[in-house]
């Protein structure tokens, strides 16, 4: 176990370091002169100059790159150019809005993937599996901003369940989470809807194989087999498309908060790219990267939690 | 009143009729051995008895345990049955258990589910049974850290674990090495005398019936033929199938005299080692030798067999012989020229050699033709024929293995599996190389295609001067199909010489446990 | 050939239809501004309605048809192109640097959702569709080449792969020659699903703003004009959600009715 853990870190920490490097090679070296690209063609000559000095553009591409890695590590994201303030600032009020939300739309999208799939696989070619199945072919093509205007204008304007957009801040946490809950269903269900689908079919497999056949010898009922033998080996490959999920979810927040009006971090990487400000497009980028890649070593633990196989590598 | 008693079990699944009008009877503590033909209907008989057949089924008659008719039980009766009074052991012990319970839990899991006991006590005696079947490791081991033997030893556990009046075993040692086999039937024998168990065991394998069964019922295409007591039915055998049945079982060809006796291929002193997973961080990567020092020669036109359990090396010699991986010490040569120079394979010197497979249903890419799968060989000619040689060549190659050359151009999926074993001969044959190695070429046929094919083998023999080593882990195969024999083990050759010699009076230990466990068909012609 | 099929090939057809007359014909004009006339719901003039700018909707659907396809057909085509041999490859040196290399390298790209790639590469270059083509398709590439290596992987341990390695035959020969052709179907399958993935996609990065430029029609971009006026006017806002909806569903029902046909293993669970 210990080794797998140790690898996976290794894994970790180079994945770390290679998107840190795209990032950085995008980002600070295609544009050929961030500065000049920053202040636009009708920069003056000295203005840019300024602009180098201060972002340290005159040193090496190595001190450059090291210095931000450094920074990145010691919290310092640099400063944001068209706001005038450090970039951390900017960003940790927001990534409380932009986390939680994924994090709210991955708790609910299991909550009710796992039940429909689970529903489904047991009850094959029936109509509760059809009624699921056609309801998740659905959910899969449904644009999930799309969704959001729809479950607005149904909830918010007409039945005025939720208020239309807006975040109160986390004083009050049961305001915040409601006005989150809206966001959280929009992007949720699209995934729920492909999540459902991999956990039928994964227990659907399962429930082909051999050991649940010495299961029903040994004299477990069909519902007792699926419960204690296929649902927990089914769940390995699900576990995959949760992480994966995960940064899916991460992003459409990014695209949801538009509807809402959430202050996460979709309006500022937008308004930042509006207005060529790099240097926080940079730090969010990687801050974006950087909670992917964790998320999927995390689910690569859990995965050394349910499958003995990966911990007794011989 | 019978422990078992099948009466006019009759079964269609769909339209298609499965079984018709089997009858059975068995008491406690008798083994009872139902055979035949992959076809014969003999593992749904099995999955009838437990109640496990699969949807769409629609059985007739009565399946009587004990008194009480399976096929009139309600499904959550037949739950507490299973397990209880009746209990089954399947095939395949590499998939049969949950790769993620360790099998202490599995074993307690039969008893948790019909006792009413506590969680401490049900591993007590999950332990306690597990020791029983003669297993050494430890209940918290999960199944992908033991062998084919021990998890079968585990699926064995968890189907007694309640003393059932009644064990099923369906093939329970098909896929197990030979010496593995003759433990594992002694444990279920064992099994059966102390628990007063009646065993229902379905097996293809003559042998194996004569060695432990009781009773025999043969079975061909859903219905029993003919049925007795074992050395009774063997010594006066009434219907043609079974007559058939045992004379394709000591199936013996005689192979053509052969006079050459100048070096095909020799081996010396050959060493393959692998690296594997290093242990410490930083540490050196230990080495596994797969071939240790292994010598050996066949001369042209000479047959010779290689014999050995799963592990000891056959197929990494086979790799080795073809020159498909280089070896870390020794030489191998063909005609004098060696297998593998510098960093390749030496594809002048493969031209004289070709292979046949095991599997018949993998050794095929489904998506061509017969006419070009036979010819892929012909990559390895500097100038392969075309045009109308071609196919003078495809036609020739089919008709030499018994097929008909407008079966070119037809897909593999058309043909039946001896059939395709036929096909792969021809593929071998057809540039006609100087050696070919069978490998485990007819262990996944039929007892009675398999003595087909083993004819054709010995016919191929009478028509050209024919080379082969002929790997299997059937030694009543080995012995009538080859002149030398070696035996493998853990990587070296421990014995080898005149296959009658050999079998006849084997020297080295392992050859005379291996031997002796393989089992015997009565004297009534050939034993092993 | 299942209803999954019929239906899901009709309504991709449907729309495949609309994109291509658009190059010939459409109702209406759609770069000319028709203010007096905005806002209509559905009539006999324009069928689906008009938009806040006066323009025909149904005309702006038909050429969003053809940003739509265009940016998913591309995008697909690059996943392949580059992720199936990449995946090929990675199997047939399976254990080797190289398949290691592969496989890191998906692993980092999956940790881009294309929606980051969009924004680092239109912070860079700016937004259009070539450059959301890009995005959509470097994330393809992983699924590409993941999929290919898990499906050849199997095939290299059957027994037909040793037979042409004993006929000499190259480990790219026999790529190409066996593995290939036995992944096809899967690959078919496959890439209807990421075609309409990349359906979704194009719809979300026109929506904000990082794909296809006005005048360019996209159905993101429409849905985008027509948050603010979903009370007042849902059709503006219902009509291109519903066109993606659709063509994503369809394409969705007939890559699972081609796979039913393609590859009819029906699973069958044991007890």
């Amino acid at each position: 176990m210990i080794r797998y853990a140790l690898g996976r870190l290794t894994s970790l920490i180079i994945s770390l370091i290679v998107a840190s490097i795209v990032i950085f090679a995008v980002i600070e070296v295609i544009p050929g002169d961030p500065a000049a690209f920053m202040l636009g063609v009708n920069a003056r000559p000295d203005t840019i100059a300024a602009l180098r000095a201060e972002m340290g553009l005159d040193q090496t591409l190595i001190t450059r790159y090291l210095d931000w890695v450094t920074g990145l590590l010691r919290g310092d994201f640099g400063q944001s150019w068209t706001y005038k303030t450090p970039v951390s600032e900017l960003i940790a009020d927001r990534i409380w809005v932009s986390l939680p939300l994924a994090i709210y739309a991955l708790i609910l999208s299991t909550l009710i993937a796992f039940p429909a799939g689970i529903y489904a696989a047991s009850r094959r070619g029936g109509a509760g599996d059809v009624t699921i199945m056609g309801a998740t072919q659905l959910g899969v093509a449904i644009p999930n901003f799309w969704f959001a205007m729809i479950l607005v204008l149904i909830f918010a304007i007409n039945l005025r369940w939720f208020s239309a957009g807006g975040f109160p801040g986390w004083d009050n946490p049961f305001q915040a989470m409601k006005s989150l809950t809206l966001p959280a269903i929009a992007l949720a269900l699209p995934q729920a809807a492909i999540l459902a689908r991999v956990m039928r079919s994964s227990l659907l497999d399962m429930l082909g194989e051999d050991f649940i056949r010495t299961a029903r010898a040994k004299g477990l009922s069909r519902r007792q087999a699926l419960w204690k033998h296929a649902v927990r080996n089914a769940l390995i490959p699900v576990l995959t498309i949760i992480g994966l999920q995960f940064s899916f979810l991460l992003a459409g927040g990014i695209i949801i908060e538009q509807i809402f009006f959430l202050p996460g971090l979709g309006r500022l990487i937008f308004q930042s790219i509006s207005a060529r400000d790099l240097i926080v497009v940079e730090s969010v980028v990687m801050l974006l990267v950087f909670t992917v890649i964790m998320v999927n070593f995390l689910v690569d633990l859990a995965y050394a939690a349910v499958d003995p196989r990966l911990r007794t590598k011989a | 009143m019978s422990l078992l008693a099948i009466k006019g079990l009759s079964l269609s699944i769909g339209d298609t009729e499965i079984l018709h009008d089997i009858d059975l009877t068995m008491q406690a503590g008798e083994i009872v051995a139902i055979t035949g033909e992959s076809g014969s209907g003999k593992s749904m008989t099995a999955l009838a008895v437990m109640g496990l057949l699969p949807n769409g089924s629609a059985p007739k008659g009565a399946v009587l345990l004990d008194g009480t008719d399976i096929l009139q039980t309600s499904e959550p009766d037949l739950c507490k049955m299973r397990g209880n009074a009746m209990g089954m052991v399947f095939q395949e012990p590499m998939t049969a258990l949950n790769p993620v319970q360790t099998i202490g839990d599995q074993v307690a899991e039969t008893i948790l589910i019909h006792e009413k006991t506590t969680k401490p006590e049900a591993h007590r005696r999950a332990a306690a049974m597990l020791e029983r079947v003669g297993l050494k490791v430890s209940p918290k081991r999960y199944p992908h850290e033991l062998s084919g033997g021990q998890r079968q030893r585990v699926v064995i556990a968890m189907a007694i674990a309640l003393r059932p009046k009644l064990l099923i075993a369906d093939e329970p040692t098909t896929a197990l090495d030979v010496t593995t086999q003759a433990r594992i039937l002694d444990l279920l024998r064992d099994l059966v005398r102390e628990f007063d168990m009646g065993l229902l065991l379905i097996t293809h394998d003559l042998a194996v019936v004569a060695d432990v069964a009781d009773h025999i019922v043969v079975m061909q295409m859903g219905r029993v033929v003919e049925a007795g007591q074992t050395h009774a039915l063997l010594s006066n055998m009434q219907h043609p199938y079974t007559k058939a049945l045992f004379e394709a079982s000591t199936h013996t060809v005689q192979l053509p005299v052969r006079t050459d006796s100048v070096r095909l291929l020799y081996a010396k002193h050959i060493v393959r080692d692998y690296p594997m997973p290093r242990q410490t961080l930083l540490g050196p990567r230990p080495q596994f030798r797969a071939l240790d020092d292994v010598s050996f020669h066949i001369n042209h036109s000479e047959r010779v067999g290689l014999v050995g359990e799963s592990g000891c090396g056959k197929s990494t010699l086979t790799r080795a012989i073809l020159g498909l991986e280089d070896v870390q010490g020794g030489e191998i040569r063909l005609d004098g020229e060696p297998v593998f120079t510098g960093k390749h394979p030496n594809l002048a010197v493969r031209r004289k050699m070709q292979v046949v497979f095991q599997d018949p249903y993998s050794s095929f890419n489904p998506r061509h033709r017969v006419d070009r799968l036979i010819t892929e060989p012909f990559h390895l000619l500097e100038t392969p024929p075309t045009g109308q040689a071609r196919a003078d060549a495809i036609a020739k190659a089919l008709t030499d293995v018994g097929l008909s050359p407008s079966d070119a151009s037809k897909y593999i999926h058309e043909f039946s599996g001896g059939q395709r074993q036929r096909i792969a001969i021809a593929r071998a044959l057809i540039i006609e190389p100087e050696l070919i190695i069978f490998d485990e070429a007819v262990s996944a046929l039929d007892v009675s295609v398999r003595a087909q094919v083993l004819d054709l083998i010995a016919d191929l023999c009478r028509k050209r001067p024919l080379a082969y080593l002929f790997i299997s882990h059937d030694l009543s195969v080995v012995r009538t199909v080859t002149d030398r024999v070696l035996v493998m083990q853990a990587g070296k050759i421990v014995e080898q010489g005149e296959t009658e010699t050999v079998f006849t009076n084997p020297q080295h230990p392992y050859t005379q446990t291996l031997i002796a466990a393989a089992p015997q068909l009565p004297a009534l012609g050939m034993a092993v | 050939m299942s209803r999954n099929l019929i239906i899901g090939t009709a309504l991709t057809l449907l729309f495949i239809a609309l994109a291509a007359v658009s190059f010939i014909w459409t109702p209406a004009d759609i770069e000319s501004l028709d203010i007096p006339n905005k806002l209509q719901t559905p009539n006999a003039a324009n069928l689906l309605g008009t938009d806040h700018f006066g323009r025909d909707i149904l005309s702006m659907v038909m050429m969003g048809a053809r940003t739509s396809i265009a940016v998913a057909l591309v995008a697909v085509g690059i996943g392949m192109s580059i992720g199936i041999p990449l995946g090929l490859l990675a199997a047939a040196r399976h254990g080797s640097l190289l398949d290691e290399f592969i496989m890191r390298g998906n692993d980092l790209v999956f940790a881009f959702p294309s929606l980051v790639i969009a924004i680092l590469i239109t912070a860079v270059f700016g937004a259009s569709a070539v450059n959301a083509i890009i995005a959509i398709g470097i994330f393809n590439i992983p699924v590409f080449a993941r999929l290919t290596r898990g499906a050849a992987l199997p095939l290299w341990e059957r027994d037909f792969i040793l037979a042409a390695r004993v006929c000499g035959k190259s480990a790219t020969h026999i790529s190409i020659e066996h593995i290939l052709p036995n992944i096809t179907n899967l690959m078919i399958v496959q890439g209807t699903i990421q075609f309409s993935l990349g359906i979704l996609a194009e719809a979300a990065l026109s929506y904000i703003g990082l794909g296809a430029q006005p005048p360019t029609a996209s159905w993101g971009r429409m849905l985008a004009d027509a948050q603010t006026l979903v009370s007042i006017a849902p059709h503006t806002a219902l009509v291109p959600g519903f066109a993606i909806l659709l063509m994503v569903l369809g394409l969705n029902l007939m890559g699972d009715g081609l796979r039913d046909w393609l590859d009819p293993r029906i699973r069958v669970a044991r007890t």
